[in-house]
């Protein structure tokens, strides 16, 4: 399975599903991190994580580890 | 609620901008509380217009989940009845996010008023937004606004009378179809006590399997069981979950009426992407920070720099040797003060009361406003513009090793400056055990106040105050006792839980406004202000009638007045008699003097306190942190070296001062967590100044009983610090409300 944190920096990608389940499952969802949404990795922190994307026009920073439940192609 | 009164909630993402909202519409006099039973923020005040009009400010969220304490209080309050209109703020240069929150308080049923905020940068972008087509596909009016430059607020709140007149409706924006045929099927199951205006808002949480909607709309046993296999089938026809069939279906409404509304211009990179191409940058990021960090202390605090000129001066002039002023010549405050007393008369009691107590104490903490003021403006500075949100994600990796996110690193840089408005800060952590364990950990933070101790301990120990390879060592001291505590901590029952998300939205930069940064500096001085002239104020009096009164030859007196007392009264004082009757506590730590003692206690009340009370019961007379001879006869109430790192290990890392335990209470709101908070600082505090002397003595061939306890110890603390995570049942509330709800 590709998730999000796999994508490199500067390639976009296509949510396909959500893993896991609860509280943080829902929030990215919240977010506006559902199935179909494209967004773009822009960097990584200096220190290796977390990962800064672009989705739906705004900026979200993410842990590699929240970002392992985010299935993409 | 009184027929003319009104009462308006005002909803928003965090970042939209509803705090200046908030603040410009009501003039900042609102009553901050907590919402009953968490320790999120309320906010409410009158409208500064029209008083009839209560502003109720709702935490900044990003939807009405019930999974956080933000979100639940929220949605509790929209649904109970109180409020009659509701604003929803909404940030127009992220219109599609900010949607998602609009149509979910739409659909509660109440009247809605859409306010765009920040709706100039927009159209400076070359996107233009259509408000009267957004207006009809929301089904509620919509207006252009601008909370930091004050436009449209008048007609916001004509819009909003209007609206109050108007009774609630179901929302205008509808699903696919195939949902919808759901929805009005549990719609039509709902109790008949749901109200038509709101069975929308209902059949929808109970489509998501909200465990809070399950239990608040009481559906029967049959009902809840067809709405159960309503949901089921739903999910099969659409092969995904409930919470995702709506989620997808609200973003879905969202795309359309964007399309509908607005018109892009071509993109463009932002200034926020060109400043963050440097500023958070792979290679650049750490040293950027590091040199921002170093500005700020050296602006604030460093020895040549604004802040410590302006903090001198408050020491040397105004509360020292009087001053001259256009070639006039001033009195200092005590100078006035003293000439005042004396040319009323007042006696001998009173004069040291007002000079010795109130007047040398209030004076100790207010020369660190200048220093204080510097720093808080440069930090707010980097808060609002959004550099912090930067700071976290820059930080983040190295804190989430010891159990915090880098979110907790803003209250720590503030604690530099003063513990109170650094706990305060703590109210932008959004999870509750990551909040509690910050508040607990920050003050460990070496803050102004002690400084004068750090400079003390310095020249007893190499008897210079200005060793500079000293004093980092006692900030390296407080960080490995954040770091050190939040290890260990994180593994104790009472914070074990699965890793808090760092889920952050990195908002745009721009630059505050005067009025919103000045406020947020305000807010932070008045804090440390408060506490000088109430608890400071309050405890100096108490410090000063324990050192100078007391029992000379059988009677209980004012000792200065007393026939032949020697100069040095206070060794008969209540302090050295309570002093000397606790010392045993600090006896395994090597100082058990009853001044060391006093001057511990005199510390946990106020760390401004401690040299003063070192310089009074040592008997030099105005010794400050400067002077060799208060350093000598510090040192002197010492047996070892090993002993003086102890008393300044225990007086840094304990309780930092009765101001700073009040907000912790106030933070907490629960007093089980404040003695928590309390008990392990000074606990700690003890802990390391057990080990340091015992270790100390050890080296030196000296052994006893406190040998072995202080070995015990620190393999506890190391056990704790390596050991893997234990495996606990999560069973606290939170957890309970991650659980799938059960159908």
């Amino acid at each position: 399975m590709r998730t999000m944190g796999d994508v490199a920096i500067g390639d976009s990608a296509t949510i396909v599903k959500l893993h896991g389940d609860g509280a943080l499952r829902r929030h990215l969802m919240d977010l506006g991190l559902i199935k179909g949404t494209q967004f773009k990795v822009v960097k990584v922190a200096p220190l290796g994580d977390p990962i800064q994307i672009t989705v739906r026009g705004y900026e979200l920073s993410i842990r590699k580890e929240e970002a392992a439940i985010v299935e993409v192609q | 609620m009184a027929a003319s009164e009104l009462h308006v909630a005002l909803a928003g993402n965090p970042n939209c901008g509803k705090t200046t909202l908030f603040n410009l519409i009501t003039g900042q006099n609102g009553y901050v509380g907590n919402w009953p039973g968490v320790t999120v923020e309320k906010k409410e005040a009158r409208l500064s217009s029209d008083k009839s009009v209560i502003v109720t400010d709702l935490p900044g969220i990003y939807s009405l989940s019930p999974y956080s304490p933000e979100e639940r209080v929220s949605r509790d309050y929209l649904m109970s009845g109180e409020p009659d209109v509701v604003i929803q703020l909404i940030d127009a240069t992220n219109l599609e996010r900010n949607l998602y929150l609009a149509l979910q308080v739409i659909e509660t049923g109440l009247p809605v008023v859409v306010a765009l905020n920040m709706a100039d940068l927009v159209e400076k972008n070359g996107d233009k937004i259509d408000t009267r087509a957004l207006s009809r596909r929301l089904g509620c009016p919509v207006l252009m606004v601008s909370a930091l430059k004050n436009k449209g607020i008048d007609e916001l709140f004509s819009e909003v009378k209007r609206a109050a007149g108007k009774k609630g409706k179901a929302a205008e924006h509808k699903f696919d179809s195939a949902i919808e045929e759901v929805l009005d099927k549990i719609e039509a199951l709902l109790p008949g006590s749901v109200p038509a205006e709101k069975s929308r808002y209902w059949a929808v949480k109970l489509f998501e399997r909200d465990a809070d909607a399950q239990r608040l709309v009481n559906l029967t046993k049959d009902a809840s069981a067809a709405v159960e296999r309503l949901i089921a089938q739903c999910e099969q026809d659409c092969d995904d979950d409930a919470e995702s069939i709506i989620t997808g279906e609200r973003y879905a409404v969202i795309a359309h009426i964007m399309d509908e509304c607005v018109k892009k211009a071509p993109a463009r990179m932002s200034t926020s992407e060109k400043i963050d191409r440097i500023v958070t940058n792979r290679i650049l990021g750490l040293p950027i920070f590091i040199l921002i960090m170093w500005a700020v202390y050296s602006i604030a605090t460093g020895a040549d720099a604004f802040g410590t000129a302006g903090t001198d001066w408050v020491n040397d002039n105004l509360f020292g040797e009087g001053f001259e002023l256009f070639g006039m010549a001033f009195p200092s405050i005590p100078g006035a003060i003293e000439g005042w007393l004396v040319s009323i008369g007042a006696s001998d009691l009173v004069q040291s009361l007002i000079l010795d107590g109130v007047v040398a104490g209030v004076g100790a903490v207010l020369g660190f406003i200048p220093q204080m003021f510097v720093l808080f403006v440069l930090l707010s500075f980097l808060e609002d513009c959004g550099y912090m949100a930067r700071v976290a994600f820059v930080m983040d990796r190295v804190f989430r090793r010891f159990g915090l996110s880098g979110k907790s690193f803003i209250p720590m840089l503030v604690a530099t400056g003063c513990g109170v408005p650094g706990v305060l800060a703590t109210k932008t952590i959004e999870n509750e055990k990551d909040r509690r364990m910050t508040v607990m950990t920050t003050t460990f933070i070496p803050c102004g106040a002690k400084l004068p101790i750090i400079a003390l301990l310095m020249g007893a120990l190499v008897g210079d105050a200005e060793a500079n390879w000293i004093s980092p060592l006692f900030y390296f001291l407080g960080v490995l006792a954040v770091i050190v505590s939040g290890v260990m901590l994180k593994k104790t029952r009472l914070f074990a839980g699965r890793p808090t998300p760092f889920v952050m939205e990195l908002p745009s930069y721009h630059f505050p406004s005067v009025r919103s940064w000045a406020l947020h500096v305000w807010e932070r001085v008045s804090a440390y202000i408060k506490k000088a002239f109430t608890i400071i104020f309050a405890s100096t009096v108490v410090v000063w009638f324990l050192t100078n009164f007391g029992v000379f030859e059988g009677a209980f007196g004012f000792l200065p007045a007393m026939e032949g007392i020697p100069e040095e009264f206070t060794d008969y004082s209540v302090l050295a008699m309570f002093g000397g009757a606790i010392a045993f506590i600090f006896n395994p730590l090597g100082f058990d003097t009853w001044q060391a003692t006093a001057m511990s206690i005199t510390g946990l009340v106020a760390k401004e306190n401690v040299v003063a009370t070192a310089s009074s019961l040592l008997h030099i007379a105005d010794g400050t942190e400067t002077d060799p001879n208060l350093w000598t006869a510090f040192a002197g109430m010492f047996p070892t070296v090993g002993a003086i790192a102890a008393f300044g290990a225990f007086n840094l890392l304990c309780a930092p001062c009765f101001a700073a335990m009040g907000t912790i209470r106030a933070q907490m709101n629960s007093a089980k967590w404040t003695a928590i908070a309390i008990g392990y600082e000074c606990g700690f505090a003890w802990v390391v100044g057990l080990i340091i002397n015992q270790f100390y003595l050890a080296a030196t061939g000296v052994f006893s009983f406190w040998t072995i306890v202080a070995v015990l110890f620190a393999a506890a603390i190391l056990f704790q610090l390596f050991r893997p995570m234990p495996k606990y049942a999560w069973t606290d509330e939170h957890d309970d409300a991650m659980a799938p709800a059960a159908a």
